[in-house]
């Protein structure tokens, strides 16, 4: 216990000496990071526009409201496409992201040392980069269109849906597994009876869960030319039609409130 | 050898289905099967573009191979520091501003009106796409980082505040209440009943932020937030395979270098 | 029909779990394997039908030596040797029923097995086990909604189902109520007669192995120090196996109504 010597009497301290100066160093480096990074932004910002958002942005909602409703009616396309995109984009990453978690996960993977590495980096790598990058990549390569929203959609997907199942698998209890060895079943039998079920749950839930997130990304995929409802949002923007815009964004924040409702109403009766 | 045995020799032995009633299974069957279908149509695929698509596709990914740093060096330093910029102040602020609207939302902490109000933040921040918040604050703040670090902050706050209140509402009661026996003021109770509980959750769902303050800052340029999505989004315009390779395995690296600390971090605090 | 000879096991970490380990089980015999716990009993019996690889020595199951087959050869004879687990290690989320099949999955092929299209055959022998144990009304009710004695039957029709030569029984009463452990090791010990079938049964409650079986092998840091009869049980024996103790009140006569009172 950290106890100093004041005065001959001795004071009980919550850290030691060397404890607290480190505690303060570390504050101390942190603000400074921070102060530094503050600079950055300050140094890069217009402060003439910022002293004027005020009146920017009560011109906007000016302009903004009332929601040009009538508008709704063009929407049922876009709406059904960014459905379409999350589900399909969904299934898709399911089906592969299957694979790679058995691959990924220690307890099932072939090979510790070659495999499962290589398993892990297409997860990262997928987790690394954001949808709308996918698509402006894809975009660039098979051209603008649903499809490209939907491979977007399923190629970030993989990565998320793969780490939570081979953290499920990894999570499992290996008796069960045990007990179909011991009656002589083949690996792909121990893999159907052993393992599978135990994960189903899981399973489940997250194929939900991430249908749940893609339905948001997908409604902004089409600000880069991915399909949706986004593309009428980019349209808005680039004919300053704010009546447009704000509708849009109601709509869109009515899909992702639906949505989260049906996921959790969903994962609640699995579970 | 009982009558009931007697009665199940010899017939046939089905897994009983999830769903028990078979009408209701094949209408969900069906049904599935229906909108596979029609969502599969409505993609319209134009394959001759696809086709050409696939050289550009296999010129991308040896583009991975041979990834040019070099040619636009200054403008992928530049956007990768504002990327990192943003993304270190902007966690900071948005976990000092979570810290007590997540008090606020939890509630066996908070007052009725205050929760209402804190929840009402969470709602609105979760529920607002980074990207949108992007656009409206760069219409309003103009071209930059501040309109990135802000959106970035607001995003940090929805995701922070609610786990944080969800944390809070389900620790363990009898910690708090003993320290509230002992006569402790509010502020008191909560550096020593509630804060040593949620505090090893805390540090680790602020370093998770981080990891995805950064990998969103990657697109907050594509709508003029700052960052290095501007760069990227030049690089895919003009088919600069190389250097979008380069950009995406910088943005990979760096991902994995923070899911590397921040999980040092949580095992060391937990 | 059992054989082991110099059977030895180290693990990774340099833990000597079994030294040399000589035994032969007769066929029909029920042997109970008494021991502290890392004594190495579940060891030795995970090295015969080998979830654990032993380091050295032979076991010969018959006339096969499992020790030296292959994995396909390996699967054909695990069929030969049931196993029952402690915490019973059925799939929980599985049905009775398909827990009491997964005991076929050696001598099914692979899409029989996914599609649960058993030969009628096992279905029947199936439906015999569990109606012998009573659990025939449960045969449609997922694993999980049973109780622990329940469960544990289920454990033992999946063992039986395979046909098995041997039953290797890891601490079948473990996790158990007294009542109910006895139920189960009576169960075990009569199936085993019914059929004729040997069974090396792992148990801590020594009591409790007296009363059921023919023969009592105690195993400490992984050597054989007692084997013998359970009338042969003494406390000095008793004390050589566990340590010292006072085992007069331990051991019992092998008498029922006295039993109650040991556990």
């Amino acid at each position: 216990m950290p106890v100093a010597d004041r005065n001959g009497t001795r004071v009980w301290r919550r850290r030691t000496q060397a404890q607290s100066l480190f505690h303060w160093a570390i504050w101390l480096v942190g603000t400074a990071i921070f102060v530094y990074c503050w600079q950055m932004i300050s140094e890069a910002t217009t402060w003439f526009f910022v002293w004027d958002a005020p009146r920017i942005s009560a011109d906007i909602w000016t302009r903004a409201t009332p929601p040009r409703w009538e508008y709704v009616t063009q929407l049922g396309e876009p709406i059904w496409d960014t459905l379409n995109i999350a589900t399909l984009g969904t299934i898709i990453a399911i089906c592969l992201a299957v694979p790679v978690a058995f691959l990924a996960a220690r307890n099932t993977t072939p090979s510790v040392l070659f495999v499962r590495p290589i398993a892990l980096l297409v997860i990262v790598s997928s987790r690394s980069i954001n949808s709308l990058i996918w698509a402006l990549l894809l975009i660039a390569i098979i051209g603008p269109g649903i499809l490209s929203g939907v491979m977007a959609i399923a190629i970030r997907s993989i990565g998320f849906c793969a780490k939570l199942l081979y953290e499920a698998i990894e999570e499992i209890d290996e008796n069960q597994v045990e007990a179909i060895e011991a009656t002589g079943a083949r690996p792909w039998q121990v893999m159907t009876y052993g393992i599978v079920p135990q994960i189903l749950p899981a399973f489940a839930g997250i194929a939900v869960f991430r249908w749940d997130i893609n339905i948001r990304e997908s409604t902004v995929l089409g600000l880069v030319g991915a399909g949706g409802i986004g593309l009428q949002l980019q349209a808005s923007l680039n004919v300053l039609a704010w009546p447009q815009v704000s509708l849009i964004l109601v709509v869109i924040l009515a899909a992702v409130v639906v949505s989260e409702w049906v996921s959790a109403k969903v994962r609640g009766a699995i579970i | 050898m009982s009558v009931e045995l007697n009665n199940v020799l010899g017939t046939r032995w089905r897994k009983p289905p999830l769903i028990q009633r078979a009408w209701l299974r094949r209408l969900l069957w069906i049904g599935f099967f229906v909108y596979l279908v029609a969502a599969v149509a409505t993609i319209e695929v134009n394959w001759l573009r696809v086709y050409e698509g696939l050289d550009r596709g296999l010129l991308f990914i040896l583009a991975f191979a041979s990834p040019d740093f070099l040619s636009r060096s200054t403008d992928i330093w530049n956007g990768m520091v504002e990327s990192i910029v943003m993304t270190v102040a902007a966690s900071v602020a948005g976990i000092a501003i979570s810290i007590p609207i997540g008090l606020g939302a939890a509630r066996n902490i908070a007052p009725l009106p205050v929760y209402l109000i804190c929840r009402g933040i969470v709602a609105i921040s979760r529920a607002l796409q980074e990207i949108i918040v992007a656009i409206l604050l760069v219409a309003i703040f103009g071209f930059g980082p501040l309109a990135g670090f802000l959106t970035l902050s607001f995003a940090t706050i929805g995701f922070l505040s609610k786990l944080l209140a969800e944390d809070i509402e389900s620790m363990d009661r009898v910690q708090a209440e003993a320290i509230k026996a002992s006569g402790s003021n509010w502020l008191q109770w909560i550096n020593y009943g509630v804060q040593p509980q949620v505090m090893p959750r805390l540090i680790g769902l602020s370093m998770y932020r981080l990891d995805i303050n950064f990998r969103e800052s990657a697109i907050l340029g594509l709508v003029g937030a700052g960052g290095i999505g501007a760069t990227l989004n030049t690089a895919f315009d003009r088919y600069e395979y190389d250097t979008a390779a380069a950009i995406l395995i910088l943005i990979i690296v760096i991902v994995m270098a923070l899911e590397y600390i921040s999980g040092i971090i949580r095992a060391r605090v937990q | 029909m059992l054989r082991l000879e110099n059977l030895s096991k180290t693990y990774k970490t340099g833990d000597q779990a079994l030294k040399e380990i000589d035994l032969e089980v007769p066929e029909g015999q029920v042997m109970a394997l008494i021991g502290p716990s890392g004594a190495g009993k579940s060891t030795l019996i995970r090295c015969i039908n080998r979830l654990v690889e032993p380091s050295g020595g032979g076991a010969w199951l018959k006339d096969v030596e499992l020790t030296k087959l292959s994995s396909r050869g390996l699967r054909r004879e695990r069929r030969r040797m049931g196993m029952i687990f402690q915490e019973y290690a059925l799939i929980e989320r599985l049905t009775v029923m398909e827990n009491v099949l997964s005991g076929r999955l050696g001598y099914v092929g692979f899409w029989r097995s996914f599609l649960r299209r058993y030969p009628q055959q096992d279905i029947d022998t199936a439906f015999r086990l569990l109606d012998r144990v009573g659990l025939l009304s449960m045969a449609d009710k997922r694993a999980d909604e049973l109780s622990g004695g329940q469960r544990q039957r289920v454990g033992i029709c999946r063992a039986l189902i395979q046909d098995p030569d041997l039953l290797l029984v890891d601490e079948p009463t473990a996790s158990l109520d007294p009542k109910t452990s006895r139920q189960i090791m009576r169960l075990i010990c009569e199936l085993c007669e019914e059929r004729q079938l040997a069974a090396i049964i792992n148990i801590h409650d020594v009591a409790l192995a007296q009363m059921f079986v023919q023969r009592v092998v105690g195993l400490r840091l992984g050597t054989i120090e007692f084997d013998g009869a359970p009338g042969s049980l003494t406390p000095d024996v008793l004390t050589m196996i566990y340590g010292e103790e006072d085992w007069e009140s331990t051991i019992r006569p092998v008498d029922d109504d006295h039993g109650a009172a040991a556990e």
